[in-house]
């Protein structure tokens, strides 16, 4: 039996998919009622009466809540989930509002109603006063304060953290050169195909709750819900359906909706379904990627950063319930795979009269990406280096690592670089997208009037962040091996690849293993999908789990065929004796033989009830300490993260007439140690990559200076449709393992999308000649940019008037 | 505040029901929806067929996707009343029951073309509809024919190798021409 | 995002349709393809008391070629236009155009009559219309009228045809006037964001030649411009060039200066009348090039 780790194993879950048997969040409970929401048209306002009369009475009607129907414990603000100490003016919202709404999109009121139809006109019916205030938009407006998100907020700042490794200051003073740069990215969103959703059941007789998410953390979800309405945890059950993408926004819990739909199941004694409309995740959910920053840094001649200063400004929207953790991966990932000889990092998280702002694949890597790599692009040109030649002389060198890069990270641990081979795979990425060639390439195709632009980004990415995963596997008595952990599945085949694990190390079939994600009825210890940690953490913790399963059939076998456990493997799902096909038994009667019977269910079970023979008389069936059945249970808990890189590279072409920009060729080289099933982690790249180019080229959430989003619908927030994305990505791997993990592996969920602006941007930069300092970059901006260039003084205008932008 | 609302599930009084008759995959259905139900709800929600997803409502995700008399269209912009007497495909009818799956649901699982599947049943129906219409497909005309649906996940490189092989499987088992 | 209660009337003919339209003291509209008109009323933009559904008119669903005009009855899909042959052999610029409307998906159900009803000004039919000088067939309980392309576009989503009436067909010359005698030869170029999305700016140009071989004239409708298709006459700036001319930047230059069109969020004023400026030569040179070949023919 070949080993299963690193096969190209088709996909478990995809069967059921592709029939169209898939249960998402909104196939389920066709007996619930539907919520819907009336929520705030107005960026700031002060809420000054709310008339529900009429909806009341509507047709199919059958609740209406506002804030004051709310109970003490729903009537608090959510939970602020990840507390940090610069975090001193922490806000977060009501689940519904209370005298204030702070972005378009607050829930205001709740309808419950026989059906969406019913309950939207209901809603419509609701006659909300508001008196408007001025609204904060933008991070100018929000450094500016000269309005307040939150009256007690001063100067809209909810956290200012720094963090320095070394002098900067006289470092940079001392540099023979210095540069300054303001660099941007604007917002952006997760956008998954399915929105958010929710379905609660309240049963009076038994006193429990089973709620159904459309969420990346069962269990966070549990906890958060139990602890809003006064159950104990033991009452709640929580069952991630399948979910239609999360890409970081189902992390943030527990939504409004999440806590006052189970609420409203419990107080209606009927079940009761919110299912988020695309308006809605527009204006309802949450957003990420608006950052400025201004970087100050010194350099030597050779191009080696002696001084890194950065100073940015976060834009958090009105509250932050995920608290830092964009600006704190953006400050400690912005490193990527260098060693400046000095680093401070400073970020202000500033309020805005705005969606609430949480992390999206990449979570602030992107970012801090771009400000790294723009930065080493404009060292190169300021000294007409290649481009590749200064990165490697700021490589971390292979022999240094493990690498402390002095700062603490977003796990509240050191920021310490396990492994990699920052060279090796700058010397893959030239060959691959042919760096050394392209200047005739260039060349050539200007003879023709085509503009050519290469350019190349590096990242690092820490992975695998903890506290913990855990796993559970049993081996019944039909041979099937049941596993279940605790963090959930948006699409990535954890199903199948933790099945690869599971098979591979208990040496059963890949058919036999069934995996339950995101379940706490299965499992009931976790924390969540995010942070690309399924491999490192779940991955761990089944093999784990396996292990102790394995050992525990050997031993009964071994007992059973009085051999030694020593002597035996486990093979197809059968336990037989070395190199010996013939001996041995079935995994499934091993596990019959492990659970002492007094009843036999069936024939198998016969062999272990207590007539069956076998068995010492002078011992008790169940050894003390010992258990019946065949079983695993494991947590992994890693010590740190675990550091994933990776380099890309484009050429670009941009159409000198209509400023369009096309890419020719995206490359990609890309290191998360062994890979368990490349098939899947191709695919997670590609969809990475496609966010990269979504970011760069076309996706901004546009908010006018009232506070109006003004593309709220998929017509005019730009997500890629085939014809955006590259035609090919071309793919290499390098493979340095974790010495973090028992499998060595690292997290490859976000790897794809992290350098997508810093490539392109570098690439139309070297075809224009013009700096790219703010992403994304539609058409008009560049056409814009060049206006101003061809007349210097000139403000280019990067945006049609009206809109605040980010910097 | 609660209402002393109606019965949940009873249509109130007032809003007229249409009959509408639909045969999908291949089975004559009627249902009794007022005219603003759309296509999408009432497959998903009055027919029990809940294949077919919403992404958006607003006809640009294309995962809504259905096949009306072999045509793709978009559920979400129908109304359920003005599909009166139409034939309806949905993924649900892609396969024949209780046997494998089409050609174009086994390239996608051979080619890693659905992640999350949300927006794999558009794909699959759109994609259907054009390997019928144009069964050798260049990858110039594949891209046109995915052209109008969004995915998130896959970043559509290997829905495109989906269609080809999808074409491939096909051919594979279409009868032999004339020597 | 479902649409407000809404009463519904499905008529055989019609004869049905138009006195379903004018008996109701309510707003009435008609529901065709719906591709526009049912979003708006799933996002609860749009909110008529009544639709009047006309895909039972089958009688309407014909595009034919009869008296010189491309005749395209209500019912006809964009996908309907799209293939007919007799369609593209006599009027080559739908089909130009016909490509850059949404997705195969929209074009399956919408109608390229009711595209043209709805009026918006990024719409690639209106222009076409416009520039090719047809007319909308409307009828109402009270008789028919013609209405032609120059009165029919009023504003923003605003055509000319009243509360009560019907447009039932749309007709598009194959020899336009402007013209004259010349066999005219058409071009369509547009820049959209993601394909398929809705212009940042598009022109549809004709151009024909003059007796001695030279460009006789040009004319262009320009969509995403302004309120309404903007038609601009090219020929000053084109009559008279060879007909082998790589470019016309003197037509650019003239659509530039005549264009105001508005900012935003694709793009600034500045870029759309760059933009303009560009597609104009591209379609200009694409129509020139085209009446060389049907004059060689």
């Amino acid at each position: 039996m070949s080993s299963l780790f690193g096969a190209r194993v088709q996909r478990v879950e995809d069967d059921r998919l592709l029939r169209g048997h898939g249960a998402y969040l909104d196939d389920l409970g066709p007996d619930a009622l539907a919520a819907a929401f009336v929520r705030s048209p107005h960026a700031h306002a002060r809420i000054t009466g709310t008339d529900v009369s009429q909806a009341v009475a509507a047709p199919g009607v059958v609740a209406v809540y506002t804030y004051d129907d709310l109970p003490p414990r729903l009537a608090e603000p959510l939970p602020l989930l990840i507390p940090h100490p610069a975090l001193t003016h922490g806000r977060t919202p009501y689940p519904l509002a209370h005298r204030e709404v702070n972005h378009v999109g607050e829930a205001v009121v709740m309808v419950v109603a026989a059906d969406r139809y019913l309950a939207e006109d209901a809603a419509d019916l609701i006659d909300v006063s508001y008196e408007p205030l001025p609204a904060v938009v933008g991070l100018p407006a929000a450094r500016a304060a000269a309005q307040l998100v939150h009256d007690d907020v001063p100067g809209n700042l909810a956290a200012n953290a720094v963090q320095e490794r070394g002098n900067t200051a006289a470092a940079i003073a001392a540099a023979p050169n210095v540069l300054e740069l303001d660099l941007d990215i604007e917002r952006s969103a997760s956008t998954p195909l399915e929105g958010r959703g929710v379905l609660a059941r309240w049963d009076e007789q038994s006193q429990r709750l089973a709620l159904w998410t459309s969420t990346q953390t069962s269990t966070g979800v549990r906890a958060a819900v139990a602890a809003k309405l006064g159950l104990d945890l033991a009452q709640v059950d929580v069952i991630t359906p399948d979910v239609g993408g999360g890409f970081g926004v189902k992390i943030v819990h527990p939504w409004p909706e999440e806590v006052l739909v189970p609420w409203a199941a419990r107080q209606l004694g009927r079940p009761v379904k919110f299912t988020e409309d695309r308006s809605e995740h527009f204006v309802a959910s949450a957003h990420e990627r608006a950052q400025h920053h201004h970087v100050t840094v010194g350099y030597d001649d050779d191009g080696r950063i002696l001084g890194l200063d950065v100073r940015f400004w976060h834009d958090n929207g009105a509250y932050v319930p995920y608290g830092l953790i964009v600006p704190i991966v953006t400050s400690t990932q912005l490193l990527g795979p260098y060693k400046p000889g000095a680093y401070r990092v400073e970020f202000d998280s500033l309020y805005t009269n705005t969606v609430l702002v949480t992390p999206y694949r990449g979570a602030g890597r992107p970012h801090g990406c771009f400000v790294m790599e723009r930065t080493m692009d404009a060292i190169a040109a300021a000294l007409e280096l290649d481009r590749t030649v200064v990165r490697e002389r700021n490589f971390i060198q292979p022999d240094e690592m493990p690498y402390d890069q002095g700062l603490i990270f977003q796990d509240g641990r050191p920021l310490s670089y396990d492994s990699g081979d920052y060279p090796a795979m700058l010397a893959k990425i030239k060959d691959l997208v042919g760096w050394d060639k392209f200047p005739q390439l260039k060349q050539a195709a200007a003879a023709e009037g085509r503009r050519l632009g290469i350019g190349l980004a590096c990242y690092v990415e820490g992975t695998g962040v903890g506290p913990y995963e855990g796993a559970h596997i049993v081996v019944e008595t039909s041979g099937k091996v049941k596993v279940a952990t605790g963090l959930t599945s948006q699409g990535q085949g954890h199903q199948t690849t933790l099945a690869q694990l599971a098979a591979d190390t208990l040496g059963v079939p890949l058919t036999d293993v069934e995996v339950v994600t995101g379940d706490t009825r299965r499992f009931g210890y976790a924390v969540g999908t995010f942070a690309s940690r399924t491999a490192v953490t779940s991955g761990s913790a089944v093999t784990l789990a396996a292990r102790k399963a394995k050992q525990k059939a050997l031993r009964v076998a071994a007992d059973a065929l009085e051999v030694s456990a020593g002597d035996l493997e486990i093979t197809d799902g059968k336990v037989q004796v070395k190199g010996d096909p013939d001996s041995g038994m079935s995994l499934g009667t091993v596990a019959v033989l492990s659970n002492p019977l007094r009843y036999a269910f069936d024939d198998a079970a016969k062999a272990a009830t207590q007539f069956a023979g076998g068995g010492d008389p002078d011992r008790p069936p169940v050894a003390p300490g010992d258990e019946p059945g065949i079983e695993g249970r494991a947590f992994f808990s890693p010590v740190r993260s675990t550091f994933a890189s990776g380099v890309h590279a484009a050429i670009v072409e941009t159409d000198p007439d209509t400023a369009e920009v096309r890419i020719l060729r995206y490359c990609v080289v890309h290191d998360c140690g062994p890979l368990i099933n490349p098939m899947i982690v191709e695919g997670q790249i590609h969809g990475g990559v496609a966010q990269g180019v979504g970011g760069a080229l076309y996706e901004r959430m546009a908010y006018d200076e009232s506070g109006q989003l003004v593309n709220a619908s998929f017509m005019d927030f730009l997500m890629p449709y085939v014809s955006e994305v590259p035609h090919a990505i071309e793919i290499d791997h390098l493979e340095t393992p974790s010495p973090l993990n028992p499998l060595g592996v690292k997290g490859a969920g976000e790897a794809g999308v992290i350098p997508g602006a810093a490539t392109l941007a570098a690439a139309i930069e070297d075809a224009e000649g013009i700096p790219i300092l703010s992403m994304p970059l539609s058409p008009s901006d560049l056409f814009e940019l060049r206006q101003a260039h061809d007349r210097p003084g000139a403000q280019a205008a990067t945006f049609p008037a009206g809109l605040p932008h980010a910097g | 505040m609660s209402a002393a609302g109606d019965l949940p599930g009873a249509k109130p009084p007032g809003e007229e029901l249409h009959e509408v008759r639909l045969t999908v995959n291949g089975e004559v259905r009627t249902v009794r929806v007022p005219a603003r139900r759309l296509l999408s709800d009432c497959l998903r929600h009055d027919l029990g067929l809940t294949g077919t997803h919403v992404g958006c409502e607003h006809g640009v995700c294309g995962a809504c996707t259905v096949l009306l008399d072999g045509a793709p269209v978009r559920s979400c912009l129908l109304l359920a009343v003005s599909a009166e007497g139409a034939s309806i495909t949905t993924v649900e009818g892609l396969a024949e029951p209780g046997s494998g799956l089409s050609p174009v649901q086994q390239a996608f699982r051979e080619c890693h073309g659905l992640q999350c599947g949300f927006c794999t049943p558009g794909f699959l129906t759109t994609i259907t509809a054009g390997l019928r219409e144009n069964p050798d497909p260049d990858d110039g005309q594949a891209r046109e024919m995915i052209g109008g649906n969004l995915c998130r996940c896959t970043g559509y490189q290997n829905i495109l190798a989906s269609v080809h092989r999808a074409a491939e499987l096909m051919r594979a088992a279409a009868p032999a021409g004339p020597a | 995002m479902k649409p407000r209660p809404v009463g519904y009337t499905r008529p055989e003919s019609v004869a049905e349709a138009l006195v379903a339209l004018a008996t109701v003291d309510a707003e009435a509209k008609v529901l065709a393809g719906g591709q526009s008109l049912v979003p708006l009323m799933s996002m609860r933009l749009a909110s008529p008391d009544v639709l009047v559904d006309i895909n039972r008119l089958t009688e309407l669903s014909y595009v034919r070629v009869a008296d010189g005009q491309v005749c395209v009855g209500a019912l006809a899909r964009h996908t309907d236009v799209l293939t007919s042959k007799a369609a593209a052999a006599a009027q080559p610029l739908l089909g130009k155009a016909l490509r850059f409307v949404a997705h195969p998906a929209i074009r399956n159900r919408g109608t390229t009559v009711g595209s043209i009803v709805h009026a918006d000004p990024a719409g690639e039919m209106p222009a076409v219309l416009a520039l090719l000088s047809g007319e909308v067939r409307v009828a109402s309980a009270a008789g028919e009228r013609s209405i032609p392309a120059g009165e029919f576009f009023l504003g923003p989503l605003e055509s000319d045809v009243q509360p009560g009436e019907l447009a039932l067909e749309v007709r598009f010359p194959v020899r336009p006037a402007a013209a004259g005698t010349a066999l005219a030869g058409t071009g369509f170029a547009e820049i959209s964001r993601r394909r398929g999305d809705y212009a940042v700016c598009g022109v549809a140009v004709l151009a024909w030649l003059g007796t001695d071989g030279s460009v006789g004239g040009a004319r262009a409708a320009y969509l995403s411009v302004g309120p309404a298709p903007v038609v601009v006459d090219l020929t000053d700036a084109v009559a008279g060039h060879g007909a082998d001319a790589a470019s016309f930047p003197a037509a650019a230059r003239l659509a530039r200066a005549r264009l105001a069109p508005g900012a935003d969020m694709h793009a600034t004023v500045a870029y759309r009348r760059h933009l303009a400026g560009v597609l104009t030569e591209r379609a200009l040179a694409e129509a020139v090039a085209d009446a060389r070949e049907k004059a060689a023919a």
